[in-house]
C-alpha cells in the first residue's frame, strides 16, 4: 500500500496494492491456515485435551482421591528427587562446558560439542541400558556393587542416572552460543578494572546469560520429570519405591484403571503446558535484550 | 611454530572448567557406552549377526524405520506448512498455536502415548470413524506412525520458521515483477531458500523417531513381528535376561544414530551458511538514520 502511495500521490488512478503479486489470494490462503490449523488440532490439541478430559471423566473428587493414592504420592515424590539431583548437576556442567567452549578457542572443540550432544541422539532405552551393563548383576560393576551391598540398578540411583544422561545437553547447548555470541570484551574489561575471576563470573557473565540459563534449566527439567523409556529399563518398577510418574501411570494404564492414570498423567501435561508458557516468556524477554542491545549499537554508530 | 593446544586468552578458568567437562562427560556418557561397545565385542561376529538378523529383529527394523520415515515425511510437508501460516498470515490464536507447536517436546512420552492411545483406540474420538472406514489405528502399524508424526512434529516448524522470518521480500518481488506467477514464484525461490533447513528437520525428526520408545508402546499394540519396534525387542530381551541380545541389537541402534549425526550436520551447516549471508547485512536496517 505505501509503494503505491508514494508513487501515485494524488492518488488519481487506482493502484492495485503492491503486495498482490506476492501474496496468495485469499481462498487459498483460508484453505492453507485451515488445512495448518487441522492439522495442529488433531495432533496438538486433542491430545492434550484427552487427558484432562479423561482426567476429570468420573467429576473432581474422584481426581482428587486418585491423586492421593499412597503410590501416585510416592511416585511424585521420587520424580521431583530424581529432577532435584539431575537438574542442578548438569546446570553446573554447562555452564562449565560452555565456558569452555564458548569462551576459548581449542583443538578438538567441535569433537566436543558432538561429543556432549550425544545423549540426544541415543534412542531412551538404549540410555538405560548402559548402565544396567555396567552396573545390573550382569554388568560390569555387578558383582563388586553386590559385594558391597550396594544396588544401582532397579533403585534410586539408576534412575537418578539415567535421567542425568538424557538430560545431559539441555542447559550446555543453551549456553554455548550465548557465551560464542557475546565475546570476551566485557570480562576482559571487568578484569582490568582488577575483578578476580570469579567476580568477572559471577558479576558480569553470569548476568548477561540468565535468560539463556533459565531456558535451559526449564527444558531440562521438564524431560527429567517426563522420562520414560530410559528410566524404565532401569527401575524395575517396583510400586511405592522406584516408581516415578511416568512409570506409574503405565502400570495404572495397564490395569485399566483410565481416571487414575490419566490424573497424574494431568500433573504432567501441566508441567508441560507451564514450561511452554515460561519459554515463550523467556524467549519474549531475551528478543527484547538483543532489540535493546541492537538499538544500543545503532546509536553509538550514529553518534 | 609450535603447535598450540590453546590459543592464549587473558580470561582464567580454561584448565578448570574444560577439566570438569571431559571429567563429567566421561563419566556420565563416554564410559557407559564405551561399555556397551566392549559388552557387544564379547559375541563372536557370527553370534552377533544371528541375533541381530533373526527375523523377529528384521521385523522390528521394517516397523521402526517405515514408520519414522513416514512420520517425518508426513512432517516435512505440514511442518513446512504449518510454518508458512505462521510467520505469513495474521488469524486469531496465533500466538496461542505457535507456542503450543512445542508440545510435543515438553510432554512426557508416557503422557502422549496414552492419550493417542485413547484417540485412536477402536472405541476412541478418531478411531471409531476410522475403523467404521475399515481402518484399523491404534494396535497397528498405522498407529505407530502417528504416534512418531507427534513426537517429531517441532522439528520441520522450528528449523523452516527462522528461515522463512529472515528471508528477504525483494527476492519474492524480483520474481513476481520478472513475471513468476505465486506459483512459480514459490516453487523456484521459496521452496530453494527453505530446503536445507526443511531437510535438517526432517533428518531431525527421522532420527528422534527411530529411538522413541514411550509414546509408541501404548498405541503399537507390540505383536512380535507385526507391531514391535525395535527399542521395545531391546526391553523384551532383557525382561528375558537375554542381556547379550539386548546389548546386539542396542548397538545396531546406536550406530545408526551416530551414523545419522553426520547427515544432520551437514544439513545444519548447509543450511546456516544460507541464513548467514544475510544476517551480516542487518544492524543498520534496524535504526533508522536520522537517529
Amino acid at each position: 500500500m505505501a509503494t503505491a502511495d508514494t508513487i501515485n500521490p494524488g492518488g488519481i488512478m487506482r493502484i492495485r496494492p503492491a503486495t498482490a503479486a506476492t501474496a496468495e489470494s485469499g481462498l487459498v490462503r483460508g484453505a492453507l491456515i485451515g488445512t495448518a490449523l487441522l492439522f495442529l488440532v488433531v495432533f496438538i490439541f486433542l491430545p492434550l485435551g484427552v487427558v484432562f478430559a479423561q482426567a476429570l471423566a468420573k467429576g473432581l473428587s474422584t481426581y482428587w482421591d486418585s491423586l492421593r493414592q499412597p503410590d501416585a504420592l510416592a511416585a511424585m515424590r521420587l520424580t521431583l528427587i530424581a529432577a532435584v539431583i539431575a537438574v542442578p548437576l548438569n546446570l553446573v556442567f554447562g555452564v562449565a562446558a560452555a565456558w569452555a567452549i564458548g569462551k576459548f578457542e581449542f583443538v578438538g572443540k567441535s569433537l566436543l560439542i558432538t561429543l556432549i550432544d550425544l545423549p540426544f541422539s541415543v534412542s531412551p532405552v538404549v540410555s538405560g541400558l548402559i548402565y544396567v551393563l555396567l552396573f545390573g548383576a550382569q554388568g560390569w560393576l555387578g558383582p563388586w556393587l553386590m559385594k558391597h551391598d550396594l544396588q544401582i540398578i532397579f533403585a534410586v540411583p539408576g534412575i537418578v542416572l539415567a535421567t542425568i544422561f538424557v538430560t545431559f545437553p539441555f542447559v550446555a547447548r543453551e549456553l554455548i552460543p550465548l557465551f560464542q555470541a557475546q565475546g570476551q570484551e566485557e570480562e576482559e574489561a571487568a578484569l582490568a578494572l582488577g575483578a578476580s575471576g570469579w567476580q568477572t563470573f559471577f558479576r558480569v557473565s553470569l548476568p548477561n546469560i540468565k535468560w539463556g540459563l533459565l531456558y535451559g534449566v526449564i527444558l531440562c527439567n521438564a524431560r527429567a520429570m517426563g522420562e520414560f523409556g530410559a528410566v524404565s529399563v532401569v527401575s524395575g518398577h517396583i510400586r511405592g519405591r522406584t516408581n516415578t510418574m511416568p512409570l506409574h501411570i503405565e502400570i495404572l494404564y495397564n490395569e485399566y484403571q483410565f481416571v487414575a492414570a490419566f490424573a497424574v498423567a494431568s500433573l504432567l501435561a501441566l508441567l508441560a503446558l507451564t514450561t511452554l508458557v515460561v519459554k515463550s516468556a523467556v524467549e519474549w524477554k531475551s528478543r527484547r535484550q538483543v532489540a535493546k542491545a541492537a538499538r544500543w549499537d545503532g546509536e553509538e554508530q550514529t553518534v | 611454530m609450535a603447535l598450540r593446544f590453546k590459543k592464549p586468552s587473558v580470561l582464567p578458568g580454561f584448565g578448570l572448567a574444560l577439566g570438569y567437562t571431559v571429567l563429567y562427560l566421561s563419566l556420565i556418557v563416554l564410559i557407559p557406552l564405551a561399555a556397551t561397545f566392549l559388552k557387544a565385542s564379547t559375541l563372536s561376529a557370527s553370534q552377533f549377526w544371528h541375533i541381530v538378523s533373526s527375523p523377529r529383529a528384521v521385523a522390528s527394523y521394517r516397523l521402526t524405520f517405515g514408520a519414522s520415515l513416514i512420520g517425518a515425511l508426513v512432517n516435512l510437508v505440514f511442518g513446512v506448512l504449518v510454518a508458512w501460516v505462521l510467520v505469513r498470515y495474521q488469524f486469531p490464536g496465533k500466538r496461542l498455536f505457535d507456542s503450543l507447536v512445542d508440545l510435543p517436546f515438553a510432554l512426557p512420552t508416557a503422557v502422549a502415548g496414552i492419550a493417542l492411545t485413547t484417540i485412536y483406540a477402536p472405541n476412541g474420538l478418531l478411531g471409531k470413524p476410522l475403523a467404521s472406514l475399515g481402518i484399523k489405528s491404534a494396535y497397528s502399524p498405522l498407529g505407530v506412525a502417528i504416534a512418531l508424526t507427534f513426537i517429531g512434529l517441532p522439528f520441520v516448524v522450528r528449523s523452516v520458521q527462522p528461515v522463512l522470518e529472515d528471508m528477504d521480500k525483494e527476492l519474492e518481488e524480483a520474481s513476481a515483477s520478472l513475471g513468476a506467477n505465486r506459483w512459480q514464484t514459490f516453487a523456484r525461490v521459496v521452496i530453494p531458500t527453505i530446503l536445507p533447513a526443511a531437510l535438517a528437520g526432517f533428518a531431525m525428526a527421522f532420527a528422534r523417531a527411530v529411538g522413541e520408545y514411550g509414546s509408541v508402546v501404548f498405541i503399537a499394540g507390540n505383536m512380535p513381528m507385526k507391531t514391535e519396534i525395535t527399542p521395545l525387542l531391546i526391553i523384551t530381551k532383557l525382561d528375558q535376561y537375554d542381556y547379550a541380545g539386548a546389548t546386539a541389537i542396542a548397538v545396531v541402534m546406536l550406530l545408526v544414530s551416530l551414523l545419522m549425526l553426520l547427515p544432520i550436520n551437514l544439513l545444519q551447516k548447509w543450511s546456516s551458511s544460507r541464513t548467514a549471508n544475510d544476517a551480516e547485512v542487518p544492524t543498520e536496517e534496524l535504526v533508522p538514520a536520522s537517529v
